[in-house]
C-alpha cells in the first residue's frame, strides 16, 4: 500500500517532468536524484506517520523539491571529485531500482537495455539526434572520463612546473590583418565576405586565449606591418643667408590657392603677404587664426619673420594654403618628434577637398531642381 | 652666519664648533635688535619682512579692489612699497593731475578724463567704440602716446602772432588718430582755448537727405540738419565763450530778421539752432567771426580747429543734384566755409586735422598717406603742414593696454592672463589698437 502510494506520487511528480523533458544526458541523473530525494523524503515521512493523504504527501514533496532546487543553485559549480562520482553512481543504482519497480520488473535483473527501453517509453522524444534524447547511463561510462583526463593532465603539468603564470602577449602594434584580397592571394582561391569575417573572428578568438604566444609564428603569417607615416616626410635642410640667419621656404596649396612662404629665424613675428601687412590682407579673424595655428602649436610665436606670397582662390583657401606652407617651412627647424606631432595634428596633410562637379539634371552638385507637383 | 659682500658665495662650513665644544647652527638670516641681518649685508630680508607685515594688515583692501574706482586704486598702489607691487595693480596706468603736466615719462600710461569734462568737451568726436567702452567701464581713460604729446608740445611752443600752423595726423587704419586728436582737444579745452571740433568731415559730403539751394549764393547748397546738429554741439562745448565774443558785423537773414553788430555770439548760435533753414549760413558767419577775432589783442582767445577726416573736404561727394549730376564739395556751403577756416590766412590759433580712410569715399582701403588720401587739390591747400605720424602700439604701450584690460576685468578668459595668451593677442592684432580692442571684446 505504501509502495503503491509512493509510485502514484512519483508518477505525479514525473508527469510535469515528462512534459518539459528536453533534457540531455543529465536527464537521467536528475530523474535519479529526484527519485532518490523523494524516496528519502518518503522514507522520512513513513517514519512519522502512515495515515496522511496523498495531497499532503505531494505538498511535502513539492516543498522539499523546491528547497533542494534552491540548494543546488547555491552550492556552486560541481567539482568532478571522487566523492561526487561515487554519489552519482549510488544515485544511478537507486534510480535503476525505482525504474524497475515502476515498470513492474525485477530490480535485480534490470539490464542497461531494459533501462533504455523504459526511458524511451516513459519519456517519448520527438528529437532526431540520438544524443539529444533523454538517457540514463552508468556514470562511469563516458560521462566524466574526458573531464577527469583533462584534470589529470593539468595536475601533471603543475607537478612539472609547466603552468607558468607569465603569459607572453603577441605584440600586434604596428601591424594589421591581411586584407581579403591578400588572403585570397595566399590561399589561391576566392573567399566570400562571410568567410573572411569568420576568419578574422576566429583569429581574434585565438588571440584572446591564454598562451597564444606559443602560436605566434602562425598568427604573424596572417599579419602585415604598417609603414611609419612620418618617415615619408621630406625635411629639407636649413639654409643660411649672408648674415648667418637661418631661413627656409615652403609652399602649400588648398582648393586652387597656392602660397609660398619664406621663414626667417630670429625675427620679431612680422608677417607680410604680397607686400602688405597680414592684418590688412586678412581682415577676418579666422584667417589670421589659421596663420597662427602652426606657430602657436609649436610654441614659436614671436620667433620667425615671414614673407608670404599667395594667389588664387578666396580668402579662406589662401589662408589654408599659407598654413600648409608655413608648416612645411617650419619642418627644417624642428626635431623628429615634433615633426611627428605636427603630422598627427594634421598640419602637414594637404586638404584634398575641392569643389564638387555640377551634375546634369541638377541645379548644383547636390541641389536638385525645385520639385513641382504638376 | 658668514658675512660676505663679494659676488661668489663662499661654501658653507660643514660644522661649527664653539670654544666650549658644542655645535652651533649655520643660518642665512638672523633677527637681532629689531633688524633682520643678511649674509650679503643688504636690507632685502628686512624689507621683505616689513612688506609681508604691511600686506597682512591691508590685505582686506586688495580683496575688495574691484569695488574701488581707478583713482582710489592708485592711491592704494602708492601706499605699497615700490619694490614689490602686486602685478594686477602695477602702476603702468597712473593718474596724472592735468593734461598740461604730461610729459615723456608718462608715455604708455593712462590718464582719466574727469567725468564733468566728458559731456562738455566731447559731446561728439569720440570714436563710437570708445564711447561704448567709456559707458562699460564707467570711466574714460586715455593712453598718453607719442603723437599727442608731440602735438601738445608744438602747441605750447608755437608763436600765435604768426599765421596758423596746420598739423596733420596720419597713420594706418585703427592706429589711434582720432584718439590722439581727442587728447589734444581735451588739452586745448583745459587750457581755455575755444575749440571748433568737427567730428567727421565725411558726414557733410554723404548721406544728406535734404539739400537746399543756398539763399546767400546761388550755385551753392545748404545742409540744414547737419549744420544745426553741429551748432548744437558747438554750443555745448564752448558755453562760456558765447557771451564774451561780440559780433563785428551785421548779418541780415531775411527781410525782417537780422543780427546787429555787437550782439553776443551766443545769440547767433541760438538763432542758427532754432531756425534750421539758415543754419548753414549761421555756421559760415560763426566761422568768419571767430577767424577775425581769434588773434585779437583785446579779449583774445586762442582758437583750435580740430577736423577729423579732413580728406573728405576735397575729393568727391555722393550727393546729387535734382538733375542727377554729382555735387562737387565746394558747392556745399559748409565745406566751402570750412576750407576757408583751414587756410592759414588768420592767426591766433592752430588747425589740427586727421586723415581718415574709414569713412572716405572712393579711396582704396590700403591708402593712408597724406598724398594718397588728400589728393592733389587737398594736398596743395593743406601744404605747408606739420605731419604727425601715428604708429601702432609699441611693446610698452601694448603692455599697458593689456594690463588695463586685465585690470578692468575686460579679459575674462583665464588663458588670456597667461604669457601664451598675450603672445596670441600680439599675433592676432599685430599691436593695432582698434583690432586689439575688437579682439578683446570677445574675451
Amino acid at each position: 500500500m505504501q509502495m503503491q502510494r509512493l509510485l502514484l506520487s512519483t508518477y505525479f511528480l514525473f508527469s510535469p517532468e515528462r512534459r518539459t523533458a528536453n533534457m540531455a544526458a543529465s536527464g537521467g541523473r536528475t530523474v535519479g536524484s529526484f527519485l532518490w530525494k523523494c524516496g528519502n523524503c518518503c522514507f522520512n515521512f513513513n517514519t512519522v506517520s502512515s495515515n496522511l493523504t496523498r495531497q499532503v504527501l505531494s505538498r511535502q514533496l513539492c516543498v522539499s523539491a523546491v528547497l533542494h532546487r534552491k540548494n543546488l543553485a547555491a552550492a556552486g559549480p560541481e567539482k568532478f571529485s571522487e566523492e561526487f562520482i561515487k554519489k552519482q553512481v549510488e544515485e544511478f543504482n537507486i534510480g535503476k531500482r525505482h525504474l524497475a519497480n515502476m515498470m513492474g520488473e525485477d530490480p535485480e535483473t534490470f539490464t542497461q537495455g531494459d533501462i533504455n527501453r523504459s526511458i524511451a517509453y516513459l519519456f517519448p522524444s520527438g528529437l532526431f539526434d540520438k544524443k539529444a534524447k533523454p538517457l540514463m547511463k552508468h556514470p562511469d561510462e563516458d560521462t566524466f572520463t574526458k573531464a577527469l583526463a583533462v584534470e589529470k593532465h593539468q595536475d601533471r603539468l603543475r607537478g612539472k612546473d609547466l603552468f607558468t603564470q607569465d603569459a607572453k602577449q603577441i605584440s600586434l602594434v604596428g601591424s594589421r590583418w591581411l586584407l581579403k584580397e591578400e588572403l585570397e592571394e595566399l590561399l589561391v582561391e576566392t573567399i566570400s565576405e562571410h568567410d573572411y569575417a569568420r576568419f578574422i573572428q576566429l583569429m581574434e578568438r585565438l588571440l584572446s586565449l591564454p598562451y597564444c604566444s606559443v602560436e605566434e609564428d602562425f598568427v604573424q603569417r596572417y599579419r602585415r606591418q604598417l609603414e611609419i607615416q612620418s618617415s615619408k616626410q621630406q625635411v629639407q635642410p636649413l639654409q643660411y643667408d649672408q648674415h648667418g640667419v637661418a631661413y627656409s621656404t615652403g609652399d602649400g596649396r588648398r582648393k586652387t590657392a597656392t602660397g609660398t612662404v619664406l621663414l626667417r629665424d630670429s625675427g620679431s613675428g612680422s608677417i607680410s603677404i604680397n607686400g602688405t601687412n597680414y592684418v590688412h590682407y586678412f581682415p577676418v579673424l579666422q584667417d589670421r587664426e589659421q596663420l597662427m595655428f602652426p606657430l602657436h602649436f609649436m610654441g614659436v610665436l614671436g620667433r620667425f619673420d615671414m614673407q608670404c606670397s599667395v594667389s588664387g582662390g578666396g580668402h579662406s583657401s589662401q589662408a589654408g594654403a599659407l598654413r600648409l606652407a608655413i608648416s612645411r617651412a617650419m619642418l627644417s627647424f624642428l626635431s623628429e618628434g615634433q615633426v611627428e606631432t605636427m603630422r598627427q595634428a594634421g598640419l602637414l596633410t594637404p586638404d584634398p577637398r575641392i569643389k564638387e562637379r555640377k551634375k546634369p539634371g541638377q541645379e548644383g552638385a547636390r541641389r536638385k531642381f525645385t520639385w513641382k507637383k504638376r | 652666519m658668514l658675512f660676505n659682500r663679494s659676488l661668489p658665495a663662499p661654501a658653507r662650513p660643514s660644522s661649527i664648533t664653539t670654544l666650549d665644544g658644542s655645535d652651533s647652527e649655520y643660518v642665512d638670516n638672523y633677527k637681532y635688535l629689531g633688524v633682520w641681518l643678511d649674509c650679503k649685508l643688504s636690507f632685502q630680508t628686512h624689507i621683505k619682512h616689513l612688506q609681508s607685515k604691511i600686506k597682512s594688515r591691508i590685505s582686506f583692501l586688495f580683496c575688495n579692489k574691484a569695488s574701488f574706482t581707478y583713482a582710489a586704486k592708485h592711491t592704494l598702489v602708492k601706499l605699497t612699497p615700490s619694490i614689490t607691487v602686486p602685478s594686477v595693480l602695477s602702476p603702468k596706468p597712473h593718474i596724472l593731475p592735468t593734461t598740461a603736466c604730461q610729459s615723456e615719462q608718462h608715455l604708455g600710461q593712462y590718464y582719466t578724463v574727469p567725468p564733468s569734462h566728458f559731456h562738455t568737451v566731447f559731446p561728439h568726436g569720440l570714436p563710437p567704440r570708445y564711447q561704448q567702452q567709456v559707458k562699460t567701464f564707467n570711466e574714460g581713460c586715455v593712453m598718453v602716446r607719442q603723437p599727442a604729446l608731440e602735438l601738445i608740445s608744438h602747441l605750447k611752443r608755437a608763436d600765435y602772432s604768426k599765421p596758423t600752423l596746420r598739423y596733420l595726423l596720419y597713420g594706418v587704419k585703427g592706429s589711434g588718430k582720432t584718439m590722439s586728436l581727442c587728447h589734444t582737444v581735451h588739452y586745448c579745452s583745459t587750457q581755455g582755448w575755444l575749440v571748433l571740433h568737427i567730428p567727421d568731415a565725411h558726414l557733410w559730403v554723404k548721406n544728406c537727405k535734404e539739400l537746399l539751394p543756398s539763399s546767400y549764393h546761388a550755385s551753392r547748397f545748404d545742409q540744414p540738419i547737419q549744420a544745426s546738429n553741429w551748432l548744437r554741439n558747438f554750443r555745448t562745448t564752448n558755453e562760456h565763450f558765447l557771451s564774451k565774443i561780440k559780433l563785428r558785423q551785421r548779418y541780415v537773414w531775411t527781410k525782417r530778421e537780422s543780427t546787429e553788430e555787437g550782439r553776443p555770439l551766443g545769440e547767433l548760435v541760438d538763432m542758427g539752432v532754432s531756425r534750421v533753414k539758415s543754419s548753414s549760413d549761421v555756421v559760415g558767419a560763426v566761422l568768419k567771426e571767430l577767424r577775425l577775432q581769434a588773434g585779437g589783442t583785446e579779449g583774445g582767445f586762442r582758437l583750435a580747429v580740430a577736423v577729423d577726416g579732413v580728406n573728405g573736404l576735397w575729393g568727391r561727394t555722393t550727393l546729387k543734384k535734382e538733375d542727377k549730376s554729382p555735387v562737387a564739395p565746394e558747392e556745399l556751403t559748409l565745406v566751402h566755409n570750412l576750407r576757408k577756416m583751414i587756410n592759414n590766412d588768420w592767426c591766433g590759433g592752430a588747425v589740427i586735422a586727421t586723415l581718415s580712410q574709414t569713412g572716405s569715399l572712393y579711396a582704396p582701403s590700403s591708402a593712408y598717406l597724406p598724398q594718397e588720401l588728400l589728393g592733389e587739390e587737398g594736398f596743395d591747400s593743406m601744404d605747408p603742414f606739420v605731419p604727425v605720424p601715428v604708429s601702432l602700439y609699441s611693446e610698452k604701450e601694448f603692455e599697458s593696454c593689456y594690463l588695463y584690460y586685465l585690470d578692468r576685468h575686460w579679459l575674462q578668459h583665464p588663458h588670456s592672463q597667461t604669457e601664451e595668451g598675450k603672445k596670441e593677442l600680439i599675433f592676432l592684432s599685430n599691436r593695432n589698437p582698434s583690432v586689439l580692442e575688437r579682439l578683446c571684446a570677445f574675451l
